[in-house]
């Protein structure tokens, strides 16, 4: 019976971890978008 | 320097925490021995107490940042110190839901409103909840900064209460495993414990680097488009 709350336990933490990997690389890709945009306006502006 | 710290040893510090947490759950499953009181629950307690632990050292090193930007009036010190508090509330919750399913599994009960280290725990995280939103109602600036560093300051205050209650609660029903005698548990549990503190510790300072390093680009970004616009 205990073993299910152990694995709960567990698996909470290692779901936030996954989680939190997700939304870091979310903002990853969100940063390098910001970047890509900023080098085109500076090659546009010569 | 900083952008070095990124490129070479931040790699190496995930590496570093991916070896503990595998180690951390191989001594916790396949070394430390079956607790002869709670049974296999009492496992949680190798995730739980740390998890605790490094919510705690995130606050204290968010008020060491926050001691900076009042004293030194260093300015990079008030992201650093908003990074550690974002980190210790998502540790914070880990702790109330890891408590939570091992109160349910020894106790029979998810939570107990008469249990006060149980209760100041909670009061400690939604401190630190509403440190978020102390800070997002202010305009960023110094006073966004000298306000924030002077609550998480306050709140640092709050940490040696929630530790210490747990020792002098008179209700007994949340353990205290570590004693004046030192820990009350076998050779190879304490092992699995310190090698799961280091785990998580290390988490912490991997993560932390990461959400400090995004933060500092997105400022540089930011900057980089009103020089531009």
């Amino acid at each position: 019976m205990s073993e299910k709350y152990v694995a709960a336990a567990y698996l909470v933490v290692f779901v936030a971890v996954l989680a939190y990997v997700v939304i870091i690389g979310t903002k990853l890709a969100r940063l390098e978008a910001a970047l890509a945009e900023l080098v085109e306006r500076v090659r546009a502006r010569g | 320097m900083r952008d070095t710290f990124v490129g070479n040893r931040l790699p190496a510090l995930a590496g570093v925490t991916t070896v503990l947490f595998g180690i951390a759950i191989a001594l916790i499953f396949f070394y430390a021995p079956t607790d002869a009181d709670q049974g296999i629950s009492q496992r949680i307690f190798y995730f739980h107490v740390p998890i605790a632990l490094t919510s705690y050292a995130c606050f204290g090193w968010g008020a060491w940042k926050a001691l900076r930007v009042l004293w030194k009036r260093d300015h990079r010190a008030d992201v650093e110190s908003y990074v550690a508090i974002h980190q210790g509330t998502i540790f914070g919750a880990l702790t109330l839901v890891t408590g939570s399913l091992w109160a349910r599994a020894t106790w029979g009960h998810w939570w107990l409103w008469s249990s006060r280290q149980l209760v100041l725990f909670l009061v400690l995280f939604l401190f630190y909840c509403a440190y978020f939103m102390l800070r997002f109602s202010v305009e960023p600036g110094p006073r966004r900064a000298n306000l924030s560093a002077v609550y998480a300051l306050f709140g640092v205050v709050l940490t040696p209460v929630s530790f210490l209650a747990i020792r002098l609660a008179e209700d007994f029903i949340h353990p205290t495993v570590f004693t004046r005698d030192g820990p009350q548990m076998t050779g190879s549990m304490f092992a699995a414990f310190c090698v799961s503190l280091a785990a998580m510790l290390t988490l912490f300072a991997t993560f932390y680097s990461i959400e400090l390093a995004g933060k500092r680009i997105d400022a540089q970004i930011r900057e980089l488009r009103e020089a531009l616009s």
